[in-house]
């Protein structure tokens, strides 16, 4: 049952799908994981062995929590090669999710007298 | 009546159908959790006693190890879709089989968590922070088991279309997977706001 199926998409897939090409990518999702797994150990190192204050431990974990989302997004879910129409979806969904953490931070502005 | 576009992209958009519909379901996905985590931002920033999750008698090793799990759930199914991309069935489904005990074994977690907090009567009712807890886990843990039912599906009477239409099995075994990276995406965040910070 090792039949290619790679080799028989029309035209569904590029050249990248070649055999050699999908174990290329098959090493690389072990490299992300290897990855992933580092940074999720580096989240909690960070937590509870520098025990920095509250500000900067809320930065320092969602900087780490978005280079790993940032992995799963570009190798797993590959957005580093999709195309133009996923790519206008997400740049909309952005706006939309950025609004959305806006007004938390609006309120927090104002409270605070920021404004 | 064929459907079509479930193979060949459409001219258009350049995509198969299947997979500008996942991308337009993550999109609303993004903006359903997103509300929560605003939510949360605002419940946490107008209390003036936030407790951290491990005050809250969060168990950091469980949800650490979750968090293992979960990551190499998402490896899992990939490898799976690359196998299947490849001819190799049974690997494929080897890899499928893996994803699919990877969640269940994230769901066994999460239960003896649950079980520990409502052993202490820590349950939504009893403050903001297990309420927003219990809803965004408890969302969270339902797309977990929404993928395992798409899972145990694809390894048991939906690997019949291997068979009949195999470019289009392949296809739909990378909506899954996009669908379970976006769990895996959402808990990388879960994970630290709730647990750790």
């Amino acid at each position: 049952m090792t039949e290619h199926v790679a080799e028989s998409h029309h035209d569904a897939h590029d050249s990248h799908d070649s055999p050699e090409n999908i174990r290329k990518e098959m090493t690389r999702y072990i490299g992300v994981f290897l990855a992933l797994g580092a940074l999720t150990g580096l989240t909690v190192w960070v937590r509870f062995s520098l025990d920095l204050p509250e500000k900067q431990a809320i930065i320092v974990a969602l900087i780490i929590a978005t280079v790993k989302g940032s992995l799963v997004a570009a190798f797993f879910m590959h957005l580093l090669s999709e195309k133009k129409l996923i790519y206008s979806v997400l740049v909309l969904t952005v706006i939309f999710f950025a609004v959305l953490m806006w007004l938390p931070v609006h309120d927090i502005l104002d409270k605070f007298g920021y404004k | 009546m064929e459907i079509p576009y479930t193979v060949q992209h459409r001219p258009d958009t350049g995509l198969y159908n299947a997979k500008l519909g996942i991308w337009l379901f993550l999109a609303s996905e993004v903006m359903l959790f997103g509300a929560l985590f605003s939510s949360l931002i605002l419940l946490r920033t107008g209390s003036t006693n936030w407790p951290r999750g491990t005050d809250a008698g969060l168990s950091i090793p469980w949800a650490t190890l979750n968090t293992f799990v979960l990551i190499f759930s998402s490896v899992a199914v990939v490898m799976g879709w690359a196998n299947f991309r490849l001819g190799e069935f049974k690997k494929g489904r080897i890899w499928l089989g893996v994803t699919l005990l990877c969640a269940l074994g994230f769901l066994v977690i999460k239960s003896i968590e649950y079980a520990d907090k409502f052993h202490h009567h820590h349950i939504p009712s009893t403050s903001n922070f297990y309420a927003i807890y219990f809803v965004m886990t408890g969302l969270h843990g339902l797309h977990v088991l929404g993928g395992m039912v798409v899972f145990a599906y694809f390894l048991t009477f939906g690997s019949k279309m291997w068979f009949t239409e195999r470019e289009r099995f392949v296809n739909r075994i990378e909506i899954v997977g996009l669908y379970w990276h976006f769990v895996d995406l959402v808990w990388i965040f879960l994970f630290p706001t709730l647990y750790l910070l």
